[in-house]
């Protein structure tokens, strides 16, 4: 049997790596492609869990996960292009108005 | 000063029987002025023609049920002339029950009498007197409600009762002396007389409150009976929160200075609320705590000492009034004086006190109405320096208000020679310094009422040019002759000791003290010294020729009567100014200190707010690195928790 | 285990690759690596239908979702990667590390102990067991997902529907618009230049020359120019030599000295040659749709 260990470390390695990525870039389309690295990273830790565990419940978790990430990814991009739109930029520091 | 402690075991305990038979009756006594004056006020304008008519008709009725019960008393043996009616539960809360109960005895009867005797003949007079003003049926609805509150006063069976009817008064008297509201003089008045009062009141309320505390009671009959278990002390308490309420009422120093300026409202209340009953309210309380009063004796040595200055301070103030109401006030508070001393020298004074007031009553009035009659003639001119030589042109107002003077000042013979003579021989009695200062305020009586008399309808003529004197019409005249009958012949009541025995169930039977001097010669030391009084007014006024203003250059004593004894400069220096004072320091310290404290956290927070909601920069990226760094601390506690 | 070796660099590299590069396409594309190696993963992790739906759905319809969005929103949308907020980047760099490497930290402190492996569960097959599952246990959750999925897709209908305020302009308005455009602005009343047609060069992303030897930008398509495609015909001269050579000609350019004065003079006039697909920045494209109307 092999260890699953190296895929949770990986998993680990690609979610550290999105957040890195939502917190730096400022595109928002870039910024939501890390969300769904970080997303995939858990998908990868679920899998792998599920091997680890000899059950489908964690391929069922990560199905699940795409589904929420598809419809998620049509509403943001939705926003976003309503936001550009309007605002002619898709930098998410420009919508920056809502502040103290 | 003076023992009372063996009349302590005197004091006779109430014992009434419930109303029945004619005495069933008794709460109409009440309800018939207080119909009159709910239907005036809420009548409207509609009651107008014939609204004073309905005043006077119920004030009447009232005194006829009045008398038909006090006849029905004099018919009961002298043991049995107590009686209380149970109208209805009033409060009943906890521990405090009181009752709307009525206590029908020797001495309420008394009240009684004067009240609605006096009272109808003062509505008589007042229809005359009012006939010209537009708000008349407002007037008479007011004089109602005064007449019923009054009676409550009397009549109630506990303190909680008598306070409604003390505060129903203190009412009726604002609204009568601020009756001609349109004047800011009688509208300052009218608040100087409530703001006074309400002191006082605060005494009574106290007082109730004590006693309730103490005896778990405000009943007048339950208290009679146990309130000699109570401790000394409590009682002194009470005594003197009682006397403080009787101040403010009786216009008593040192609660005296709204006394004067009262008489801005019409004569008749004057005469009425100001001089006959209301302001002898005061005295009505301390004769009728009489079972407080005689086991508390330093609270009656206040009282002592209180209405001793009193009658001195008034009269020395009636002394230098022009205005012939203010001079008749000075002579009210000092003649009311004579009342608390007697109802503060304990048993032996209570039924002088009461005989005073009720001769008081009628000659007072007397004399008020007279005043109010001249003042009727001369344009509501009151300035006495402008009158003169009236009793030509006024001859009855003229010889009823003789006998009022005559009544006053104690000519022999005359009800006023009985009763304050009596008050005095009682004071020498009981202690010689007092008994001396009460004889010299009969001096002084005789002095200043001289002076009036004088002023008014002897002397020269001194009016305005557009000045008519005339007599003013029957049904002012009417009240005047009845009122100086009662005047002269008021001391029948004395007949006997009739007065005495009347008055013995409620108050007590005194053991004889024997005065120092024969009865005789005290009498005729109180006749000479009012006769060294009107002679001193004769060749001091009467010789001389009399300014048509006050001259200015006038000893310190003029000018400090003149003044009122400068009763209004000491509430001002000792409350007045104190309390301004106070309250500027107050909202200075409420607005640097308390608001300090909640605009200065309220300004640490904004600067907080200020500094912090710069972390709120609009920015998501710094949003998601807070989220980011609160995963990394829930991470850390996992771990640390696991790891641990 | 090969498979994961050989493909968790490349999924790292690539991950690393999507927080460096300028252009969102390009991170797309990164992306795009990633999600099929996962989805090798997923297979090599006995999760075939994982596998193909990781494909398919995610690889196959989102990332295609993402990269219309690049496309409407536009290319040349790119990032600075100059950070504007003071301390976010290295704030945001050592979280990131430090999150990893608590996660590591987390995982190494485990034990999972013998992986008990998927064969028994897959006995009947990986499809049908998931559908198992689905149906049974998770069937409430399922549900709760179909109401998501079609929430979603109506808030997107909602969130990018864009009503009109006002008629579409037809052919007549746009004409009378031009001239009124003319008559007000002085703007060109005609069609717009045509691309320059060159001796080698004849392509739509080559701008003609105006006759003072500038290059006329309105001759190319404004897309093309925030791309940053577009050759200056003074950059063709550049070329010259390097086709000479490969002729076999004379070098040096002394056969043809006119032509390369006249490259060189091109130059000299336009010293920005090279930033002029910068100067078409995401500000352009405001202004394009109205000239692309006119084309």
């Amino acid at each position: 049997m092999t260890d699953v260990t190296p895929y949770v470390v990986l998993s680990a390695i690609l979610f550290s790596i999105g957040a890195v990525g939502v917190l730096t870039r400022r595109n928002a389309i870039v910024v939501f492609m890390c969300v769904e690295l970080m997303l995939n990273a858990c998908n990868l830790a679920l899998v792998a869990f599920a091997k680890q565990h000899g059950n489908l419940d964690g391929q069922v978790a990560a199905f699940f996960v795409m589904v929420v990430a598809a419809a998620e990814v049509v509403v943001g991009l939705a926003i976003i292009m309503t936001i550009f739109r309007t605002r002619r930029s898709a930098s998410v520091d420009d919508a920056s108005l809502l502040k103290y | 000063m003076y023992s009372l402690s063996e009349a302590a075991h005197q004091v006779p305990v109430i014992e009434p029987s419930a109303a029945d038979g004619t005495f069933s009756l008794l709460w109409l006594v009440i309800g018939l002025p207080l119909l009159g004056a709910a239907v005036l006020l809420l009548g409207g304008r509609a009651t107008d023609r014939w609204g004073h008519w309905l005043g006077t008709l119920m004030s009447a009725a009232s005194f006829v049920v009045s008398l038909l019960l006090f006849v029905e008393l004099l018919g009961r043996e002298a043991g049995d002339r107590s009686v209380t009616q149970h109208l209805y539960d009033w409060i009943a809360v906890g521990d405090l029950q009181v009752g709307m109960d009525l206590l029908y005895d020797p001495l309420s009867a008394l009240f009684l009498l004067l009240i609605t005797g006096v009272g109808t003949l003062i509505h008589v007079y007042s229809i005359g007197y009012m006939e010209h003003d537009p708000r008349r049926r407002r007037f008479f609805a007011y004089l109602n409600l005064f007449v019923a509150a009054m009676l409550m006063l009397v009549l109630a069976e506990n303190y909680l009762g008598l306070f409604l009817g003390w505060e129903g008064v203190g009412l009726a008297s604002y609204l009568l002396i601020g009756f001609w509201q349109h004047k800011p003089s009688a509208a300052a008045a009218a608040k100087k007389a409530f703001v006074i009062n309400r002191v006082g009141d605060i005494g009574m309320a106290l007082a109730i409150a004590l006693l309730f505390t103490t005896f778990g009671t405000t009943s007048f009959t339950a208290i009679s009976q146990v309130s000699g278990a109570a401790e000394q002390d409590t009682l002194t308490a009470v005594g003197l929160l009682l006397l403080l309420a009787a101040c403010g009422k009786s216009a008593q120093v040192p609660l005296q200075a709204w006394l004067l300026d009262a008489m801005e409202g019409p004569t008749p209340v004057s005469a009425l609320i100001h001089a006959a009953t209301m302001v002898t309210a005061g005295v009505y309380l301390v004769v009728r705590s009489n079972f407080i009063f005689e086991l508390a004796p330093t609270a009656q040595t206040v009282v002592v000492i209180v209405a001793t200055v009193t009658l001195l301070w008034g009269a020395v103030i009636g002394c230098a009034k022009d205005d012939i109401k203010k001079a008749l006030a000075g002579s009210t508070m000092s003649q009311i004086g004579y009342m608390m001393l007697g109802a503060g020298l304990g048993v032996a004074g209570y039924a002088f006190a009461i005989f005073h007031l009720i001769t008081h009553g009628f000659f007072k009035a007397n004399m008020f109405l007279g005043a109010g009659s001249v003042m009727h003639g001369m344009n509501d001119d009151v300035d006495m320096r402008r009158y003169g030589a009236l009793r030509h042109a006024m001859p009855v107002t003229f010889l009823t208000f003789a006998m009022g003077y005559l009544a006053i000042i104690g000519f022999p013979g005359f009800s006023g020679f009985w009763s304050k003579d009596k008050i005095i021989e009682t004071a020498l009695a009981e202690n010689w310094v007092v008994g001396v200062l009460a004889l010299l305020g009969a001096g002084i009586t005789g002095f200043y009422m001289t002076r009036l008399m004088l002023l008014t309808f002897f002397t020269t003529r001194r009016w305005k040019e557009d000045v008519h004197p005339h007599e003013s019409p029957g049904v002012m005249t009417v009240p005047l002759v009845v009122l100086a009958a009662l005047s002269v012949l008021g001391g029948v009541l004395l007949l006997g000791d009739w007065i005495v025995e009347w008055l013995a169930p409620v108050v007590g039977e005194a053991p004889h003290h024997e005065p120092p001097l024969p009865i005789i010669v005290i009498t005729l030391l109180t006749v000479a010294t009012v006769a060294v009084g009107v002679a001193a007014a004769w060749f001091l006024v009467g010789k001389r020729e009399v300014p048509l203003t006050a001259p200015q250059d006038v000893s310190f004593a003029t000018r400090a009567a003149r003044a009122d004894m400068y009763g209004d400069a000491i509430n001002d220096v000792l409350v007045a100014r104190p309390g301004a004072a106070t309250v500027r320091g107050l909202t200075a310290g409420d607005r640097s200190v308390v608001d300090g404290l909640f605009t200065g956290g309220s300004a640490g927070v904004k600067a907080t707010g200020n500094v912090l909601r710069r972390l709120q920069n609009g920015f998501v990226r710094s949003y998601a690195l807070s989220v980011l760094g609160g995963v990394l601390l829930v991470v850390l506690a996992l771990l640390a928790v696991n790891l641990a | 285990m090969t498979a994961f070796w050989i493909l968790a660099p490349v999924m790292v590299v690539c991950a690393l690759g999507i927080l460096v590069v300028r252009k969102a396409v390009h991170a797309a594309l990164l992306l795009a690596t990633v999600m099929i190696s996962l989805a090798v993963l997923y297979a090599v992790l006995e999760a075939p239908f994982l596998f193909v739906v990781q494909i398919i759905v995610y690889t196959g319809a989102i990332l295609m979702l993402f990269l219309f969005v690049v496309m409407l929103v536009g290319v040349d949308a790119s990032d600075s990667l100059v950070e504007t907020i003071r301390g976010q980047r290295s704030a945001a760099v050592v979280a990131g590390i430090a999150l990893g490497a608590l996660l590591l930290v987390g995982v190494s402190q485990l034990s999972l102990g013998a992986t008990v492996g998927l064969e028994e569960a897959n006995a009947g097959g990986n499809i049908e067991g998931l559908a198992d599952l689905l149906f049974s246990r998770y069937v409430l959750v399922f549900e709760v997902t179909a109401a998501l999925l079609i929430t979603a897709a109506l808030g997107a209908m909602v969130l990018a529907h864009r009503e009109r305020t006002s008629a579409k302009p037809g052919q007549a308005e746009l004409a009378a618009q031009r001239v009124r455009d003319f008559g007000t602005k002085g703007l060109h009343l005609g069609p717009l230049p045509a691309p320059g047609v060159y001796a080698r060069h004849n392509a739509v992303d080559t701008p003609a020359l105006l006759p003072d030897g500038t290059p006329a930008e309105t001759s190319v398509s404004q897309t093309l120019a925030a791309r940053g495609t577009i050759r200056h015909a003074p950059d063709l001269a550049d070329d010259i030599e390097d086709v000479q050579r490969a002729l076999g000609g004379p070098a040096g350019g002394a056969g043809t000295p006119a032509d390369t004065s006249a490259g060189s003079g091109h130059n000299t006039e336009n010293p920005s040659t090279g930033n002029a697909t910068g100067a078409g920045g995401p500000g352009a494209s405001g202004t394009g749709t109205d000239e692309e109307a006119h084309r």
